[in-house]
């Protein structure tokens, strides 16, 4: 089923949780609205359930307007952070919970509703668990009760807060493989939401990165990590270094130093921050380069194909730039460059992405 | 003999010791007087003294209006609790503290204030007098009486259980097609149901063993409005000591199986539910 978010605003006494959101999710996909907490992904999940109101706009289900429709209505599955389990029914009751409140004439026998809980167990994988409490089970087996309890009901979408959220490292690296592999049984709609990068590009099918109650990009895993359109996609998505400066020609102007940079068109003087990628960042070991920023060695790791060298900023801390900086080179690498903990190197950005610096705090130069 | 099962936790010996000797002190030795002063009677006294009409008909008074007024209070406490917990208003924290001054208050002004309210004259009982209807000095002035005292234990035990219940659960059941009423009959009230229990015992066992307040409202007429409490006062003061600790063990033993029997409800639903008891 297609949803469809039209202009949705909400806001919660003085704090703008969604400014004006438009969206359109495509059907059968498995959708990430990811963000740093706080961003209003959750807002939008709920409104988008039901569970909450937006101040204005609307929502589409499948082509019908839904925005006065409350949540028994509009047929949507969801799945909490903490699970919501009812504590005081078994498994299997949990599960049949959705079907047995239905008003009679539409109730299944027991024979049926039998079945099918059965059937759902199956598919989760924990049919031995019927005749158990919640508290009896495991973190990652509640979440996949309460997949089970939502899919009961044969929801038109599934939506899931933060499914992985309340779950430990390796049980949400089971748990996401698990569901991507449930999703492609099924093919049901389905929007999740997380903090998780990681845990976005992993399993979606696309990825709606949501800042400050806004839209910041919209596309597939590949293209948000490759291609982020924002300052604010490039450093949420995957590990960067970042550099605040003005730009020179052809150069990012940081500090007393300078950074060589490619695209982009900007005027001189513009406040930017560039970006750069671990893995796109050179070391030169000359301290005295033209081209680079300054920074020592504080810890090498990995010696195998790939070394991560660990770096800091030289000089007190600058307003303005990260202290902290990462770059991936190859392990030979740091044989031939001659490496050691504590050297003083330069940083360059191969591939240096530019963006303007919206809230341009700027070291002095 | 005692080196061979260790505990992780220390003073095993010395709390269970302590724990009974207090309880022996406070609650036990009294209690063993009780009945080790009965037993000095011969049966046929006991019989006379703790099955006399009179007596009998105040035990029905006793515990029947207890049973009420503790049913009564079950409903309107959580309605209360829920009120309290689930909205905002002004003056909600003052609502709160409120509650609890049944605690506080003699029992004896609780009845007072009662008698003065009900009374064929006074502000309630001069609106129900011309309907036929007579609180005070009666049967129904011993059941508001044990309503009034008996609230906050409700109240109180139920609040914490509903401040816990996260909306999640509503919101949960809401998603999976249930009404509102389905919501709170299928997955809220199974989970405050122990809690209400509980409550409902607290506010029985006060209730049967509350004086102070429904002397002054009953009336206290025999056969009609007198209390259990009252006649073992009245015992005393005739220096009637045996028949009072009769009519007192009897007391005793009823409301101990009284307690008994709701205490092993409470168990039953912990273990339906998969709670641990």
């Amino acid at each position: 089923m297609s949803i469809e978010v039209i202009g949705i605003s909400k806001t919660f006494g003085t704090f703008k949780a969604l400014n004006n959101v438009s969206l359109n999710f495509p059907d059968g996909e498995l959708v990430a609205l990811l963000g740093p907490s706080g961003c209003g992904k959750t807002t939008l999940l709920r409104v988008i359930a039901g569970l909450e109101h937006a101040d204005t706009g609307r929502i589409v289900l499948d082509g019908a307007d839904a925005t006065d429709k409350d949540v028994r209505q509009r047929r949507v599955g969801f799945v909490f952070q903490h699970y919501a389990l009812f504590r005081h029914m078994t498994v299997f009751e949990n599960i049949a919970f959705g079907l047995r409140v239905r008003p009679r004439r539409e109730r299944p026998s027991e024979k049926d509703i039998r079945a099918k809980v059965n059937r759902l167990l199956d598919l989760v994988q924990l049919g031995w668990v019927a005749n158990r409490f919640p508290s009896q089970l495991s973190g990652g087996q509640r979440q996949r009760i309460a997949l089970a309890r939502a899919l009961a009901v044969e929801p038109r979408v599934l939506l899931l807060d933060e499914p992985f959220g309340a779950l430990d490292a390796k049980v949400r690296k089971e748990l996401r493989r698990w569901l991507r592999t449930l999703h492609d049984e099924l093919h049901i709609s389905s929007i999740f939401v997380t903090h998780d990068q990681e845990e976005a590009l992993e399993v979606s099918d696309r990825i709606v990165l949501v800042n400050k109650g806004q839209v910041e990009q919209i596309g597939t895993p590949k293209e948000i990590y490759e291609q982020p359109a924002t300052a604010f996609a490039y450093s949420f998505i995957g590990s960067v270094n970042e550099f605040r400066g003005r730009v020179d020609g052809d150069f990012v102007r940081v500090g007393d130093e300078k950074l060589r940079f490619q695209t982009g068109t900007f005027k001189n003087g513009q406040e930017v921050v560039a970006f750069s990628r671990p893995h796109d960042t050179e070391i030169v070991a000359n301290p005295q380069s033209e081209d680079g920023v300054s920074a020592s060695i504080k810890r090498i790791l990995g010696t195998g194909a790939v070394a991560r060298v660990e770096l800091v900023a030289n000089g007190e801390a600058r307003e303005g730039r990260k202290e902290f900086f990462e770059v991936e080179i190859p392990g030979s690498d740091v044989q031939s460059l001659g490496l050691s903990t504590g050297q003083h190197v330069k940083l360059r950005g191969r591939r240096l992405s530019v963006f303007a610096d919206q809230n341009g705090t700027q070291a002095a130069s | 003999m005692f080196g061979v099962n260790k505990r992780v936790l220390p003073g095993f010996g010395l709390s269970l010791g302590f724990t009974l000797v207090y309880l022996s002190l406070i609650v036990l030795i009294p209690l063993s007087a009780v009945f080790l002063k009965t037993s000095t009677m011969s049966w046929d006294e006991l019989v006379s003294a703790v099955a006399a009409p009179r007596v009998v008909a105040s035990y029905k008074l006793t515990f029947g209006a207890s049973f009420l007024a503790a049913a009564i209070n079950a409903v309107f406490g959580l309605l209360l609790a829920w009120g309290l917990t689930r909205y905002t208003f002004p003056g909600r924290k003052i609502v709160d503290a409120l509650i609890d001054l049944p605690f506080a208050l003699p029992t004896a002004v609780a009845g007072i204030a009662l008698t003065a309210i009900y009374a064929k004259n006074g502000w309630i009982g001069a609106l129900l007098e011309p309907l036929g209807i007579k609180i005070a000095f009666g049967p129904p002035g011993v059941l508001v009486a044990l309503t009034f005292i008996g609230l906050p234990f409700v109240v109180r035990t139920v609040q914490p259980v509903l401040e816990d219940l996260e909306t999640e659960y509503e919101e949960a059941a809401a998603s999976l097609g249930a009404t509102r009423w389905q919501a709170f009959q299928r997955v809220v009230f199974p989970t405050l149901f122990p809690a209400l229990l509980t409550g409902f015992a607290l506010a029985f066992a006060r209730a049967v063993g509350e004086y102070g307040s429904v002397i002054f409202i009953a009336g206290n007429i025999p056969m009609v409005s007198e209390i259990t409490p009252l006649i073992i006062i009245t015992k005393l003061e005739q220096f009637d000591y045996k028949g009072a600790t009769a009519v007192a063990s009897v007391m005793l033993v009823i409301s101990f199986l009284l307690l008994l029997v709701i205490n092993g409800l409470q168990a039953w639903t912990a273990r339906r539910t998969g709670r641990a008891i």
